[in-house]
């Protein structure tokens, strides 16, 4: 299981209900099912990811995040994961908004767009960014509102989103974000991970 | 049809049953038919539901009509709904025509046909006669219950009645309360099965008239884009339009074909009676209008399946059943199915669909049998 993944079942605790936004082909809910015994969701928008996930015998619904979290109860779930998809929404704020709604915690991953790489690309090839992370050219990019960790920071304070911990993803190593550290973190991170409510 | 009806499994229920019209029945059939060999555990069982115009035999050869069965391509050896490890059960519905309680039945009071003298029955009054044969087989859960159409609604009502009957629940292409369009469109088939001289006078069938209900239902069987690839506005002969109202067209001929073997097969007072129990099934208003409450502490994964191109029972009809689902945090899982198939996909081959039904009950017969 990658990185990323290791990070956000560390935070999530046994026997919680969680519902995993963007669920792909369910590698994350088998795992918070098989070793957390957490009673998982998950919700898909591509066809062949979301019938992976039932040949696992994983509870998937096909569907949009952007018109299909409306159905869940509010704080139906103890946590809620959107793993490197806020970018990719028409209305990150309004997706934003439901999470917070349904889940009694919310973990949040984004690409990190203050990536040095990424700057350094923009700065000196004068083209957009294209790196392991990002790998779409600007025309072709699912990613239509790019964020970095700082940008991600400043809208849950300006939101008064309680942010109750923020890690990011450093060349595989996971490490908390501090106030101190803010500043390089998001220069050397490709990952920003927050847990808010 | 009447004397080979009574070489099939029939149940005698001798338990009475009160119907939602208020009518007590007792000693009725219920014929049906099992497919697959039940394990010494009793946990491979899976209860079919069929559809308006299904029956009991869902694969192999349909020893009555000598046709394949209506679910051949799901149902058998190595299939979806493979015989070789599951139990599966069929049973005709109350109402129907091949040897269940129905109108082509003797009514024993009278010693006459039942006719349109018989009850309206309901969905209700299907799934609770269908009780009596899982428990005069000894299950007493089973693996999954699953159905398309009228067998979803079957499949939604059983979890509603007995939630803690099954492991699996599978609704397919149906829908939680009949919508007016589906309901207008059963007005039609029955009102030109009751325009047939035919429909009143005894020892005769309406033919004509259920063989044009028979055809108006084919075409919301089916969709645009479907009709469109295999029929077009191909022409019957290869010769040039008659200039008369012969069936010109394929798609005429088609259809004259469809209600002409309909009639063989099927009773239009079963007709009658089975789209009326449609039309009157309303799931959100048994649950005070509040559709959760149905499925409320209900423990059996869900997997509700629709077809993209199936405007009868369309996609957002099934989505709302999966709202329901989670807004009462049931265990659910949703996909719609590209298919250009209309609402008949469910009976056809299309291998995702087939593919993701085989996948859901296998994974939930796993889990069961740790």
């Amino acid at each position: 299981m990658k990185k990323e993944f290791e990070a956000i079942s560390k935070i999530i605790k046994n026997n919680k209900r969680v519902l995993d936004v963007g669920c792909g082909d369910g590698t994350l809910m088998e795992y918070l099912k098989k070793y957390q015994k957490n009673d998982v969701r998950g919700l898909e928008p591509q066809k062949n990811l979301a019938q992976k996930c039932i040949s696992k015998g994983l509870p998937v619904i096909e569907g949009d995040a952007e018109k299909d979290l409306l159905q869940f109860p509010k704080k139906s779930f103890d946590y809620v994961i959107l793993s490197q998809t806020l970018q990719a929404f028409i209305n990150p704020e309004k997706v934003l908004e439901e999470l917070l709604r349904i889940g009694k915690q919310t973990i949040v991953t984004i690409p990190n767009f203050g990536y040095w790489k990424v700057r350094f690309h923009l700065l000196f090839k004068g083209t957009m960014p294209v790196t392991k992370n990002l790998p779409n050219e600007w025309y072709n990019t699912p990613n239509l509102h790019m964020c970095t960790i700082k940008d991600f920071v400043n809208f849950c304070n300006k939101k008064k989103i309680k942010i109750d911990k923020s890690m990011c993803l450093t060349d595989e190593k996971i490490s908390e974000i501090t106030n101190k550290n803010m500043f390089y973190k998001n220069i050397f991170s490709q990952l920003g991970i927050f847990l808010i409510e | 049809m009447n004397s080979e009806l009574k070489n099939i499994k029939k149940l005698i229920i001798s338990q009475s049953l009160e119907l939602d019209c208020g009518k007590i029945i007792k000693n009725f059939p219920l014929a049906y038919e099992t497919y697959g060999t039940l394990n010494k555990d009793k946990n491979n069982a899976i209860l079919a539901f069929h559809a308006l115009t299904g029956d009991q035999f869902c694969t192999n050869i349909n020893p009555i009509t000598k046709r394949e069965g209506w679910w051949t391509f799901a149902v058998g050896p190595g299939k979806a709904i493979d015989t070789n490890k599951y139990f599966v059960i069929c049973a005709n519905v109350l109402g129907g025509c091949m040897g269940s309680y129905g109108p082509k039945e003797i009514n024993p009071e009278t010693s006459k046909l039942f006719g349109t003298t018989f009850p309206v029955i309901t969905i209700r009054d299907m799934v609770r006669a269908q009780k009596f044969l899982l428990d005069y087989l000894g299950i007493k859960k089973l693996l999954s219950i699953i159905g398309g159409s009228m067998g979803g609604m079957q499949v939604l009502q059983f979890s509603a009645l007995y939630p803690n009957l099954t492991y699996s629940s599978i609704p397919i292409a149906c829908s939680a309360s009949h919508s007016a369009q589906n309901i207008a469109l059963n007005e039609l088939g029955r009102q030109a099965i009751m325009a047939d001289p035919n429909w009143k006078k005894e020892n005769s069938s309406p033919d004509k008239g259920l063989a044009v209900a028979r055809m108006a239902a084919h075409i919301t069987y089916l969709s645009k884009k479907g009709l469109e690839e295999k029929f077009g506005r191909k022409l019957q002969d290869k010769g040039s339009l008659k200039f008369s109202f012969d069936a010109d067209f394929q798609i005429e001929s088609y259809l004259r074909y469809q209600g002409a073997t309909f009639v063989d097969r099927f009773d239009a007072n079963s007709y009658l009676y089975i789209t009326r129990a449609m039309d009157y099934f309303d799931l959100e208003k048994q649950f005070n209008n509040n559709l959760s409450l149905a499925f409320k502490d209900n423990k059996s994964k869900f997997c509700v399946i629709s077809f993209s191109s199936d405007w009868l029972y369309p996609t957002i009809e099934n989505k709302e059943i999966v709202i329901a689902l989670n807004a009462c945090g049931a265990n659910v899982s949703f996909v719609e199915i590209n298919s250009d198939k209309g609402h008949d996909s469910f009976l056809l081959n299309v291998p995702e669909f087939l593919k993701t039904v085989s996948e859901f009950i296998s994974s939930t017969y796993n889990e069961i049998k740790k």
